[in-house]
């Protein structure tokens, strides 16, 4: 579908759920508006199709006394957003906000109430925000190694090249949206490291050249557009994707399985937003052990995270390896930092940690 | 004792004569002319409250004894240079001449010490000490009318007090023309200062009013102005029983003097017919467990052997004392008092059944008033009387007080901090209704601390505050009401603006669904269910009396750093009955 079809399908749906709050109005009656339930209690799990995919529980939303300040918003939302696709305009989540200032009474006081009203929105679409004409303000993630982004200019026609080898200090950021983007590499894999800290010294020590490899830095849980273009490069490339991560819950069950996954909340576009061929290789909890790594006790924090996730979590119910790596990390009560290697060797991590881990498949997780 | 004809004379008269049986002496006097704190007349504006509180309080009891419906009047004349001059008068049986001077230029001098029974005065030194301090202040002497019937004459006494034997002198003493049926006047100069306020005599005045609702006061302060407070029914209190006292309440002191005075001739005897519910079995087993025979002489018993007695009284089982001695105010009459004072939404006042406290019977009596013109911000406001009586001073220090503090008031819709009053707009009133109050002082401001008062006073704070908190949760549920419906003429728009745009709606079109979408939503929601009661009862000219008037607000009080609420303060249960000790 191209972008103008996109934009038309949008705009129609705008209308076809107005005018159906319109017409149960003027029938007499109470309107609603369905979305599905945006949790982790609404979505399972298969390895066949690897990602997190909705179960179709659904929240009702019926316009009573109560709820008819988010209703009224939700529908001024969809309003902005038509507003702005008809003119081939973006609005940053932020901007959102501001804008509902001119709303009166029905402006919104935070932030995260128009985050909330703008997810409801497109889960009640089924679509992606970016086609809504939402944009979120955070760059997608930083990349460097051995790859060519070639970005089309749309109003010249030309072709421009980002090659991310070519950067000594900075990286190639992800753009909010990658869709148009178009790749060439000759790398044999993809290393997706959680902290900026780690991904400056392979970057300093040109590691991607060594390895022959793309680095992407994650910065914490990665954002819908660095999923997708890592996605992409898996899709289209045949690239294996290797993931780095701290050695705690978050690491594991925030980090690593949103980017294989997807997320509870956000579930409807899990399909596009995952990478389920995306594997674990460190820091595992028996990483800790064979590398004697010095350690943090486990927060109370970590140790909910990980009953949560025990008890909640579809993808963690699916893995015994995961479960059984958790475990063990809430009987050790300690976790690691992915930078604690340094205590070894500052290059410790070039040097040994990951080529080793790299050649042994039977140390990573699923 | 010199007596008058009793044949022929009707029962009012009867009922003097009876009384004065019971009169005769306590004690000697010179020791309160240093202590006048204790009896209340430490500073000039208390002194001139106590005094009219003493007079009105006895002619309340007199009446009620006598069963006749109260009628008094009072009034206060400014004699200039902080000087007073106060003229009580009843309708009451009057008093024998004979124990005219005695009553009123003797300390300790009464009727009430030695029985147990509900009534205002209990020691006899009330009004008493009320002549001395105006003979110290004014040495003017205290004037009294008293006639006992229309067939007799009345007699006007000019008294003094001889402080040295706490004995009266007569000034002068002459046949008077009264029209009056029966009655007592008494007129006292003293030294004192005036002011409203709530500690003031007003407020005093319209308390007695709101708890006595059979008794007419007309009352005439010195600004002047006359308020007169009607009775309200003629139904009289029920008549408060006399009881013997029960042997756990007793003391040593006490117990030997019950001994010394006692016309029983065995010890057994003694305590079957001096005490309540001590049978001869029960009397038995005290002897036996004190290690004296029963048929000792009352007279004869040591100091040591009393002491064991006492021992031997706690370890045996007494059943409690009877409680239909207690007349309590009832809370219909209590809850009429509050509507007639403050204007709330919402009343709720319960009488809870009798309880004992070191054998003595009690009842607790509680009311509150919620909302309506009370501020909202201030600690709620509380009402203290103690057989009747208003109790103005010494909140901080009253029983009353640890037990509104200890009761979780935010469980009821109030805000409270701890071990604080609670804030709100709320008035408390509490009623203690007993043979034998126990005041922390002879001044009778504050209910010593007894752990089952407190703990009676809490349970009717309780049962009352659990009905406030069906009222403040209607009205917090019909605030959220009214605030969602205020959400549905807000939003309406905003609505019709949205659907306007994305649909391009005419005019006509969106105004049609706004109504639509109106219609619908006050359907789903239903009758708002008004709450709140109308007050039709409410006074307002009432309520200002004893109110602070403007420009007062700053007049040095004397006793305001003791009226702030204090941190729990404990009286041992001793220290409360110092006045029986004294004896």
């Amino acid at each position: 579908m191209s972008k103008a079809e996109q934009d038309i399908a949008v705009i129609k749906e705008i209308k076809t759920l107005a005018q159906g709050v319109y017409t149960t109005i003027r029938d007499g009656k109470s309107p609603q508006l369905s979305m599905p339930l945006r949790s982790l209690l609404n979505v399972r799990y298969d390895p066949k199709d690897g990602f997190f995919e909705l179960m179709g529980k659904e929240k009702r939303r019926t316009l009573t006394a109560s709820t008819i300040r988010t209703f009224a918003q939700t529908l001024l939302l969809m309003k902005e957003s038509k507003a702005i696709v008809e003119t081939d305009d973006i609005m940053t989540k932020r901007e959102a906000y501001y804008v509902s200032k001119n709303w009166g009474d029905a402006r919104f006081n935070e932030q995260p109430e128009s985050d909330t009203v703008m997810d409801d929105i497109e889960a009640m679409m089924q679509t992606n925000r970016e086609q809504l004409g939402f944009i979120p303000e955070e760059k997608g993630g930083e990349v460097a190694g051995n790859l060519v982004v070639i970005e089309t200019d749309p109003e010249t026609g030309q072709k421009i090249d980002h090659d991310c080898t070519r950067y000594v200090s900075g990286a190639y950021s992800i753009p909010s949206s990658v869709e148009d983007l178009k790749f060439k590499t000759s790398a044999k894999f993809i290393l997706a490291i959680e902290t900026a800290g780690m991904f400056q010294r392979l970057v300093k020590h040109k590691y991607w050249k060594s390895a022959n490899c793309i680095l992407v830095s994650m910065g914490g849980v990665p954002t819908r557009a660095c999923r997708r273009f890592i996605r992409r490069l898996n899709d289209e490339l045949k690239l294996p994707v290797y993931v780095f991560t701290d050695g705690d819950p978050y690491g594991y069950l925030n980090i690593y399985r949103t980017l294989k996954v997807g997320s509870g909340n956000a579930a409807h576009i899990n399909k596009y937003f995952c990478v389920p061929n995306a594997k674990f290789i460190g820091v595992t909890p028996q990483d800790i052990i064979d590398y004697k790594l010095p350690t943090h006790p486990l927060k109370d924090v970590d140790v909910k995270r990980v009953k949560d996730g025990m008890k909640n979590d579809p993808f963690v119910q699916h893995y015994k390896e995961w479960q059984k790596a958790l475990n063990q990390m809430v009987a050790m009560k300690k976790r690691a930092e992915q930078q604690a290697f340094a205590a070894h060797d500052l290059n410790y991590v070039i040097t040994k940690y990951l080529p080793e881990k790299l050649k042994n498949e039977k140390t990573w997780l699923p | 004792m010199a007596q008058t004809t009793l044949q022929g004379e009707e029962q009012h008269q009867t009922k003097a004569h009876e009384l004065a049986k019971k009169q005769r002496e306590i004690s000697v006097a010179e020791f309160f002319e240093k202590n006048r704190h204790l009896l209340g007349f430490d500073n000039k504006r208390k002194a001139l409250l106590t005094a009219i509180k003493e007079a009105v309080d006895n002619s309340l009891d007199a009446c009620e004894e006598a069963r006749i419906l109260p009628e008094i009047s009072v009034e206060i004349i400014d004699m200039g240079s902080e000087r007073y001059r106060v003229i009580v008068e009843d309708n009451g049986p009057g008093i024998v001449k004979a124990q005219v001077p005695n009553i009123f230029a003797k300390l300790l001098y009464g009727s009430k010490f030695h029985s147990l029974k509900q009534s205002r005065g209990q020691q006899g030194i009330g009004i008493s000490a009320a002549a001395l301090y105006g003979q110290l202040t004014t040495g003017r002497p205290i004037r009294i009318t008293s006639k006992i019937s229309p067939k007799n004459p009345a007699y006007y006494f000019e008294l003094s007090l001889d402080t040295q034997n706490n004995k009266p002198v007569i000034v002068k003493q002459e046949e008077v023309e009264w029209k009056k049926d029966h009655g007592i006047r008494i007129e006292l100069d003293l030294e004192g200062i005036y002011q409203k306020g709530p500690q003031s005599v007003d407020a005093y005045i319209k308390q007695v009013a709101i708890v006595n609702p059979h008794t007419t006061i007309i009352y005439t302060n010195p600004k002047p102005e006359q308020l007169i407070f009607a009775r309200v029914t003629d139904q009289l209190p029920a008549e408060p029983k006399e009881i013997k006292p029960h042997p756990y309440g007793i003391e040593v002191g006490m117990l030997i003097k019950m001994l010394a005075w006692t016309e029983t001739r065995t010890l057994q005897s003694f305590f079957t017919s001096e005490f309540a519910r001590v049978g001869p079995g029960t009397a038995k087993e005290i002897c036996n467990k004190a290690g004296v025979l029963p048929n000792h002489n009352p007279k004869e018993i040591s100091r040591d052997q009393a002491d064991r007695l006492l021992k031997a009284i706690k370890e045996v089982r007494i059943i409690s004392p009877p409680t239909d001695c207690i007349s309590p105010i009832g809370a219909e009459d209590l809850k009429k008092g509050l509507r007639k004072e403050i204007n709330a939404e919402f009343y709720a006042a319960v009488s809870r059944p009798p309880a004992v406290y070191r054998g003595n019977p009690f009842a607790i009596e509680c009311g509150i008033a919620y909302g309506g013109d009370q501020p909202p911000e201030e600690p709620v406001r509380v009402l203290r009387f103690a057989n009747r009586v208003p109790l103005l001073y010494q909140q901080g220090a009253c029983a009353s007080n640890e037990a509104i503090i200890e009761t979780a008031w935010r469980n009821y819709g109030l805000s409270q901090s701890k071990d604080s009053m609670p804030v709100g707009p709320c008035t408390i009133v509490i009623h203690m209704a007993s043979v034998w109050v126990p005041f922390t002082s002879e001044a009778k401001e504050a209910i010593a601390h007894y752990p089952e008062i407190v703990k009676e006073i809490k349970l009717a704070l309780q049962e009352c505050g659990r009905e406030l908190a069906r009222y403040t949760n209607k009205k917090q549920k019909y605030s959220d009401e009214l605030q969602k419906r205020g959400y549905i003429e807000k939003y309406i728009p905003h609505v019709g603006a949205a659907l306007e745009g994305i649909l391009g709606l005419k005019k006509s079109d969106r105004d049609a669904m706004e109504k639509e979408l109106r219609e619908i939503l006050e359907r789903t929601r239903g009758e708002l269910e008004e709450v709140g009661e109308e007050n039709e009862e409410y006074d307002e000219e009432f309520a200002r009396i004893g109110a602070k008037e403007e420009g007062e607000e700053g007049d040095a009080d004397e006793d305001a750093e003791e009226e702030k609420p204090k941190k729990k303060k404990k009286t041992k249960g001793a220290d409360a009955e110092s006045g029986e000790g004294e004896a």
